[in-house]
């Protein structure tokens, strides 16, 4: 299976603090991966050493260039990067993802507007491509940014914490549209609610400063216990409930 | 002629920076530029050498240097604008009595004079329009992006702080050039009005840069005339009626939309 991404004993630290220590780790052609750990375990950082934004300070990250090609990396960043009361349209903010393949001077062309339609009507989004962002709800929200990071069609989709705004009449739509895509990209998707996504990802990616990989998407609680991972189980009765972990 | 010739340079310039710094919420960083690059009005005075090129200085180093400080994250940027603000209008005030004999020009930058603008005031707002309307629509929507989304931007584009730092010098250059219309102490809503007048009706950015061009200029305009035959300040009596545009604006949607 030929991989996307791979990096090799990849460290990161900000100031005195390390993110990530001494993780390899490897992305493979239509992967469907969730990334789970605790808050401040670096599942955020692991998400930007492959985008680049973040230089590693040991180890190597490579992308497989002719897959990962003019296409880029599709990234759905949480919520908070983009100030939702700026001037800009549904349709210009899906086009914005186009970027990747213009650089700096940035005509859009016909076809680019094109297939900003073609992905504004896939995603349900039609009736709102002139709205500015605060008309729309939060999974509307959530659509629009997942437009941004799939318009150019790439091999691999990073997703952070994409349930966060996603209220549960989106979330059986949200993640039957990763479904969709997955059989053109692989995936990669950070989330806290383990739970949630255990119901979708083909295989885990567990991280707590370190990395470790489970290649099912069944986790057991040995699996948990040593790596300090986490758990919320989900299950279904008369009264919605949380169930907790029996007390040992 | 002069004076509205200044007018519409002053409404393409303040239109064009103004939308940018409204819609990235850099208000306050840009009355941190105006009021440092006062500093560079004072050494200009003191030193004998042109006021406004002391301004322009202080504008663009001030503006860079709080760029860069909160890219790398380093500071507390609002603290750091107001001390910058401060340091700068005490450094104007302290060589400004520095210098010898009686300084007649300095209200003109504190409070700004459309009346008394020369022809090369005029010509350097002309360039800057053409400056700036070429780069805004040369780069339209590297622009727009960067500003509305610098992570998401940083993700495919490696020049996203080449970006803030022309934009950022450019907007500072704009301020300091639009220091004799307006002076310092008016000139920020000779910037923030016009884009807040075209907001009511637009939220499309290159409509928004449109429509406060030609808010500016009926302001601008309108105040100057008033100024001249009402013999009152005419910074002051543009801002004025920069408000009182925006007030009939926020009228005229009310009703329209009621």
């Amino acid at each position: 299976m030929p991989y996307l991404i791979e990096m090799n004993s990849v460290s990161v630290s900000y100031e005195n603090v390390i993110a990530l220590q001494n993780v390899s780790f490897r992305v493979n052609e239509n992967d469907y991966i969730g990334v789970i750990g605790p808050n401040g375990g670096g599942k955020t950082t692991l998400l930007r050493v492959i985008l680049g934004l973040i230089k590693p300070d040991s180890g190597k990250v490579s992308l497989n260039r002719s897959l990962i090609n003019e296409s880029g990396i599709g990234y759905l960043p949480q919520l908070s990067t983009g100030d939702i009361t700026y001037p800009v349209s549904v349709a210009d903010v899906i086009l914005s993802g186009m970027m990747i393949r213009k650089k700096i001077i940035s005509r859009m062309s016909s076809s680019d507007r094109k297939r900003a339609a073609q992905v504004i009507e896939e995603l349900g989004l039609t009736a709102m491509a002139k709205s500015s962002l605060n008309e729309l709800s939060g999974g509307q929200l959530q659509k629009v940014f997942l437009g941004r990071a799939i318009i150019g069609n790439p091999k691999l989709l990073l997703l952070d914490e994409p349930g966060n705004f996603v209220d549960s009449n989106f979330e059986i739509e949200f993640y039957e549209k990763l479904r969709d895509l997955n059989k053109r990209m692989a995936i990669l998707m950070v989330s806290h609610d383990i739970g949630m996504i255990s119901a979708h990802v083909r295989s885990f990616a567990c991280v707590n400063r370190g990395l470790h990989y489970h290649p099912s998407s069944e986790i057991t609680n040995e699996q948990l216990a040593a790596y300090g991972c986490p758990i919320k189980l989900i299950t279904h009765g008369d009264v919605p409930h949380t169930v907790l972990k029996t007390h040992s | 002629m002069k004076g509205l010739l200044g007018a519409l340079f002053a409404s393409i310039t303040a239109g064009l920076a103004g939308t940018y710094i409204v819609s990235r919420r850099m208000v306050f960083l840009s009355g941190g530029i105006t009021h440092a690059s006062f500093g560079g009005i004072g050494i200009g005075y003191f030193a004998g050498f042109n006021p406004v090129l002391g301004a322009a200085i202080f504008g663009i180093i001030s503006a860079l240097g709080v760029e860069y400080l909160s890219v790398r994250h380093k500071i507390r940027e609002d603290s750091a604008i107001g001390i910058l603000w401060a340091f700068g209008m005490a450094i104007g005030i302290i060589f400004i009595y520095l210098t010898p004999g009686y300084s007649p020009n300095l209200m003109s930058y504190l409070f700004g004079s459309i009346l008394t603008v020369t022809n090369a005031d005029i010509i350097a707002l002309g360039i800057m329009s053409l400056i700036l309307i070429s780069y805004f629509s040369i780069f339209y929507r590297t622009i727009l992006y960067i500003s509305y989304d610098e992570v998401f931007a940083r993700t495919y584009s490696p020049y996203v702080n080449t970006f803030k730092y022309i934009t950022t010098a450019l907007i500072a250059l704009t301020i300091v050039l639009n220091i004799r219309m307006a002076g310092v102490i008016l000139v920020l809503s000779l910037l923030t009005i016009p884009p807040n007048i075209a907001m009511i009706f637009t939220r499309v950015y290159s409509r928004i840069i449109i429509y406060s061009i030609v808010a500016g200029f009926a302001g601008t305009a309108a105040g100057y005339v008033i100024s001249y035959f009402a013999g009152i300040p005419a910074g002051a009596t543009i801002i004025f009626t920069l408000v009182v545009i925006w007030g009939l604006a926020k009228l005229v949607k009310k009703i329209t939309c009621a």
